[in-house]
């Protein structure tokens, strides 16, 4: 498993939290202060190069405030972010942060800007100042790698959610970063659109390397990450890998979290004294299981 | 009393040579106090099918009937019409904006004409359907977490008393237990009030949990209109279309491959458990 891949490599750490706390104030109509929100609280977290990650948590757990400091675009009240070594608290390396830790988001029409696909991927390499040569050359590369190529020359408008998520992907994937964050990329996208987020981003993780931080709220679409982090109260409340995770399906319900439908079935199998293993993951494993019992 | 879509097609840009047609002679009844689910993939038509039932788009041709009386007829009371349908449209809390919940709530049978002390009777009445607890209700709206902006919003729409309540994607973007938590309260508001519920969704599992009745679209079209059960066995043309069977279809079909008598149509976890315990019994 993805775990023990890990374990063995040593590779390095492409964003490390130490301490980090993010603190905001509350303020009335008038302006004044009503009260501080500790939103992210005492978080260490190392994430090494290459990995997949998964962040859950229900709504409010600070999951998307944690990731908006692996982009720098929010600063730690307390502690310290490094990602790929560089403090994102020094001004001066924002830019050098943002293009090493890109961040796709929930609503794929707030992030397309081209007229055309390919001329919205061209768009932060372009901005990076990089030669016009170069710059197709990683469209092109970009739109193949998220299987976008043919929709190339087409209008933003007219492609499906899921084709617009991965051209957002394609966008970022054009400033060559060496890590992808992810936040809730298909909760607004229909079956077929979330399948084609999650693959892409699973290829860009096993083919191009890059380390990729999926928050999300469909818990079948993490079954496959190296390691998940579930959020509550601002807090790591679990880490593990997935068949951990899930094999806590109670702890994850009161964190007001759920399980794949395969590991739910499972459960309430157990439930009615049928004796399966914990940590079933997939349709192909429960039904694996359940095709052993049958024997003599 | 129901809602009846006779021929109903609809065209936008349609003098332009880039015409589309929205909604392709769809021909639907909903009769009272149905759950119905209505899923297609992005773009096939669904939420434009819902803002013809309360009217906030107009069929190129065809007949809506509502309660018997055409909405199309040129003195029917479209305005009425919105207070008797009412629309929760995708991440409704965007649409919040008094100072407090409950002003915000009291919003909807105020601009009905309704006098102050109605109007406050039905929010409170909303409020509580909804589940959102009463510390809550002077707050300001956008200090609410994402489950309690959504409840609030669904709130001010229950306040003008309609038949028919339609949800598009109500629970896009919550987490696992504020989906549960919404759909029960909307079950709840159902079987409790009669309501009819349309609910717009892209999730399987929840339409198979908690609807009595599917309509799929497709490319403007009405493709399947049945019980979930029927509609699920058809999980490879629904793939086909951008769509899927919930996950147990998937590992009951998984479990016939290997020669175990499931039934396949099963369609939620509860079923699913049911009818691979009796095939264990049975095989044992």
């Amino acid at each position: 498993m993805g775990m023990e891949k890990q374990r063995n490599t040593g590779r390095m750490e492409i964003v490390r939290t130490k301490d980090l706390v993010y603190e905001y104030i509350r303020r009335d109509e008038e302006g004044n202060v009503e009260g501080i929100t500790r939103a992210v609280d005492q978080v260490d977290m190392d994430i090494r190069q290459g990995e997949f990650i998964a962040i859950l948590g229900h709504n409010g757990s600070g999951k998307s405030t944690l990731a908006k400091h692996i982009n720098a675009i929010l600063n730690p009240t307390e502690g310290t972010v490094w990602v790929d070594g560089m403090d994102t608290s020094e001004a001066e390396k924002v830019w050098d942060i943002r293009r090493t830790a890109g961040m796709v988001f929930q609503n794929p029409d707030n992030q397309i800007i081209g007229q055309v696909v390919e001329e919205d991927v061209g768009f932060g390499p372009e901005n990076m100042g990089i030669p016009t040569k170069e710059i197709w050359e990683r469209v092109e590369e970009s739109l193949k790698a998220v299987g976008m190529y043919e929709f190339r020359r087409h209008s933003p408008n007219k492609l499906s959610g899921g084709q617009k998520q991965r051209v957002s992907i394609a966008g970022v994937l054009a400033m060559h970063p060496k890590c992808i964050i992810l936040d809730e990329p298909t909760a607004m996208l229909d079956p077929s659109g979330r399948r084609e987020v999650i693959r892409a981003a699973r290829a860009l993780n096993d083919v191009e390397k890059v380390t990729i931080i999926l928050i999300t709220h469909y818990m079948e679409e993490i079954i496959h990450a190296d390691r998940v982090f579930v959020m509550d109260g601002g807090k790591i409340a679990m880490e593990g890998s997935p068949r951990e995770i899930f094999s806590q399906v109670e702890r994850l319900k009161e964190l007001r979290l759920n399980v794949p439908q395969a590991t739910l079935l499972a459960h309430e199998l157990q439930k009615r004294g049928i004796r399966l293993p914990n940590g079933i993951l997939t349709i192909e494993e429960l039904a694996e299981e359940i095709g052993r019992l049958r024997k003599p | 009393m129901s809602i009846i879509l006779d021929h109903i097609n609809y065209i936008y840009g349609g003098d332009t040579p880039l015409a589309v047609k929205a909604l392709d002679d769809v021909c639907l009844q909903i009769p009272d106090g149905q759950f119905v689910g209505i899923i297609g993939h992005t773009g096939s038509g669904k939420s434009t099918l819902v803002q013809h039932m309360n009217g906030l788009l107009k069929a190129s041709s065809g007949h809506i009937y509502f309660n018997g009386e055409d909405i199309y007829d040129k003195d029917y009371d479209l305005k009425r019409l919105r207070s008797k349908v009412g629309l929760v449209f995708q991440y409704p809390e965007h649409q919040l904006f008094e100072i407090d919940v409950f002003t915000d709530v009291c919003f909807g049978p105020k601009n009905l004409g309704l006098d102050k002390k109605e109007s406050e009777l039905r929010a409170f009445d909303a409020l509580r359907k909804v589940g959102l607890p009463a510390d809550l209700y002077y707050q300001s709206p956008f200090e609410l977490s994402g489950g309690q902006k959504r409840r609030a919003a669904i709130a001010g729409v229950l306040a003008m008393k309609p038949q028919v309540l339609i949800l598009d994607e109500p629970t896009a973007g919550l987490d696992p237990k504020g989906r549960d938590e919404i759909l029960d309260q909307i079950k709840t508001l159902q079987t409790e009030t009669g309501m009819t519920i349309l609910l717009v969704s892209h999730s399987m599992e929840d339409v198979a949990e908690y609807v009595d009745r599917i309509v799929v679209m497709n490319r403007g079209r009405v493709m399947y209109d049945d019980v979930p059960r029927a509609v699920f066995s058809h999980y490879k043309e629904l793939e086909a279309v951008g769509l899927a069977a919930p996950q147990v279809a998937y590992i009951l079909h998984a479990l016939r491959d290997k020669g175990f008598d499931v039934d396949a149509a099963a369609t939620t976890i509860g079923e699913a458990a049911d009818t691979i315990q009796k095939a264990l019994d049975r095989a044992r």
